[in-house]
């Protein structure tokens, strides 16, 4: 396993009362916030900041107030020096169909500085890593999304950047390449030893991959805290057993059993094997043992024990609600 | 996917590929002004199709050998009758090919930029060292080069030709020498207009129409009023009516400074003060093409 050298006192990125005013709207909101080696979750609705605040610490933008410092650069002086350093991979369609993913990443390596033969070698390195093998050598075109998200990842790694900034990732991807996705995000910290910040709308994908999550909102910082604490108070795990001779229906037993130990169920309506699936509140390690243990006694079969995936709204309601009152209120009072 | 073929890389599992795992890069980062000749060798190479798909070499290569076939025939003609001298001059075939030329870059400036506007490719440059005023100087340059190439290659030829066919070689060197300068002029003039044109629309299409539009309409514009100023003896007025169209404006500048014999109707050249104007007016043209992409990039940014 390649070695990882990060120090867990770094900061890799800085902001502090960090603003940006555009004529109509502030995208950015006295912002600060640091944030360590590792995966980073920026989580927040569409349009609360999180584009705004990339290009601030790709030094693209200026900020309106405040400062950003980004692997301790700071964003004002050092942009050049700062995208030397750093991948981005954006939201949007970003590849060209006519050229294969080989020929445009060994052309991305090269507008990030690399010799040719450097160029051609890491590119072939790195579409290995993000998982395109024959495929590179045909017209980008062809490729199927999953593909097509490769292909931005590997450009925005090519240089091999101490920190990548990756905009809304999973987007447009099925369930199956959603997870390959993460799966991927976490390897480019653990075996790459990149730092990564990650935008997403989903807080659920990221409570999975992330180290450390940020979440704004409106261009305000709504939280920062480390995964665990999330988890901690927002898990919901789905359950699913299978029927046995013993138990004719598996789920019904299960539930009881459940029960009987004071564990609140829901049944998963509206979710897909609605019926089947039981959701409970996991109140820590203690909740997946107490499910192992039922699982195993009943001599049931255990299908699936996973984390549902939370929207950010459901966590973030409340907040959300204050904030609506609050903006109504300015409408009203603002005009 | 790689991480289970890693993970399933085991002590003792010998039969399976191993997986090197990540390699870091240590070696030179060698920067914007790298950064910045790649582009411009990339898109002059992507000029004339090179590292792209074979239909798109098909025009470019095309415009290219049907912009050199006149100036071969021609001496081929010259060797075989024994001429005094070229059947045109060096500064005089740029102006009868404008057509060619003006195809050759509605279709290739449109593919130089409206590409990574279309495909939304500009943001990854720009996350990157290399700047706005970096991207549109290479991308600039290279079409200009594309276009010199285009231009000067068959100028090439005659000059080998009539060297070949014996002619006066100073004569020839010099007429040789004016026609470089002229059609250079006309590259960096050609160029910009046609990217400033193409990197407003993502739409290749619209870019391709649009430049034609510019040049030849406003080429076959001022033909005509100028023939109409000359049928109407107002003869001082087609000088001034030639500043209208890229074409125009390089057969004045050449006709004024470079030895040219006008193309305008009744050979009208521009007085030497005429002349300062036009220079003046396609250095203008090619500094505010180079600004308005500037301008024009800054705003697309990521």
């Amino acid at each position: 396993m390649a070695c990882v050298t990060t120090f867990e006192n770094v900061t890799v990125i800085a902001t502090e009362s960090l603003s940006k005013r555009f004529p109509r709207v502030t995208a950015l909101d006295r912002l600060s916030v640091d944030i360590g080696p590792g995966v980073t979750g920026l989580v927040g609705a569409n349009g609360a900041g999180k584009s705004t605040l990339i290009k601030i610490l790709l030094g693209l933008s200026p900020a309106s107030e405040g400062r950003a410092e980004v692997l301790g650069l700071d964003v004002a002086g050092h942009g050049a020096a700062i995208r030397e350093r750093v991948g981005y991979m954006p939201e949007h369609d970003c590849l060209p169909p006519d050229v294969s993913a080989t020929e445009f990443v060994v052309h991305m390596a090269r507008m990030s500085g690399l010799p040719p033969a450097a160029a051609r070698e890491r590119t072939a390195d790195t579409l290995r890593h993000v998982g395109l093998y024959e495929e590179r050598y045909r017209p980008i075109g062809g490729y199927s999304t999953g593909m097509k998200q490769r292909v931005k990842l590997a450009q925005a790694l090519v240089h091999d950047p101490q920190l990548v900034f990756l905009d809304e990732p999973t987007n447009g991807l099925d369930p199956v390449g959603r997870d390959e996705m993460l799966g991927l995000i976490r390897r480019i910290h653990t075996d790459f030893g990149i730092s990564v910040l990650v935008t997403s709308h989903l807080l659920g994908e990221l409570e999975r991959t992330c180290d450390h999550v940020v979440v704004i909102d409106g261009g305000k910082l709504l939280r920062s805290s480390s995964t665990t604490d999330f988890t901690q108070t927002t898990t919901t795990l789905a359950v699913e057993v299978t029927d046995t001779d013993e138990h004719p229906d598996g789920t019904r037993a299960m539930r009881e059993a459940l029960h009987a130990r004071g564990v609140t169920v829901q049944d998963g309506s509206g979710l897909p094997g609605a019926g089947h699936t039981l959701l409970l509140t996991a109140d820590g390690e203690e909740t997946y043992d107490l499910v192992r243990d039922l699982v195993a006694d009943l001599g049931l079969g255990l299908v699936r024990m996973e984390q549902r995936r939370h929207h950010i709204a459901e966590v973030f309601t409340s907040a959300d609600d204050r904030r609506d009152e609050q903006r109504k209120e300015e409408a009203v009072h603002g005009g | 996917m790689a991480v289970e073929q890693y993970l399933a890389t085991g002590p003792g599992d010998q039969t399976r590929i191993h997986d090197i795992g990540y390699r870091t890069y240590d070696g030179p980062r060698l920067g914007r002004a790298y950064a910045r000749r790649s582009l411009y060798s990339q898109s002059l190479r992507g000029a004339y199709g090179l590292g792209r798909s074979v239909k798109s070499k098909v025009l470019p290569m095309l415009l290219f050998v049907v912009m050199c076939v006149p100036a071969a025939i021609m001496v081929a003609v010259a060797v075989a009758t024994k001429a005094k001298d070229l059947p045109v001059d060096y500064t005089r075939y740029a102006i009868i090919m404008q057509a060619v030329i003006s195809l050759y870059v509605a279709s290739q400036a449109p593919q130089s930029v409206s590409r990574d506007l279309r495909f939304k490719t500009v943001p990854l440059y720009f996350s990157r060292p290399i700047e706005t005023a970096d991207y549109v100087r290479a991308k600039f340059a290279a079409l200009a080069s594309a276009m010199f190439l285009l231009t000067g290659a068959p100028l090439v030829v005659l000059y080998v030709g009539a060297l070949l066919a014996k002619l006066d070689f100073a004569d020839q060197t010099k007429g040789f020498a004016q026609g470089l300068v002229s059609v250079a002029l006309l590259s960096l003039l050609f160029a910009g207009i046609g990217l400033v044109i193409a990197s407003v629309t993502p739409r290749r299409g619209f870019g391709i129409a649009a430049v034609i539009a510019v040049l030849t309409i406003s080429y076959g514009a001022v033909s005509v009023v100028q023939a109409i100023a000359y049928e109407q003896d107002s003869t001082g007025a087609i000088a001034w009516l030639g500043l209208f169209s890229p074409v125009t404006l390089i057969d004045g500048v050449q006709s004024a400074f470079l030895g040219a014999h006008s193309a305008f109707p009744g050979g009208q050249a521009p007085s030497d003060g005429q002349g300062a104007v036009y220079v003046l007016v396609v250095l203008g043209l090619i500094a505010a093409a180079y600004g308005l992409l500037l301008r024009r990039y800054k705003k697309v940014g990521l």
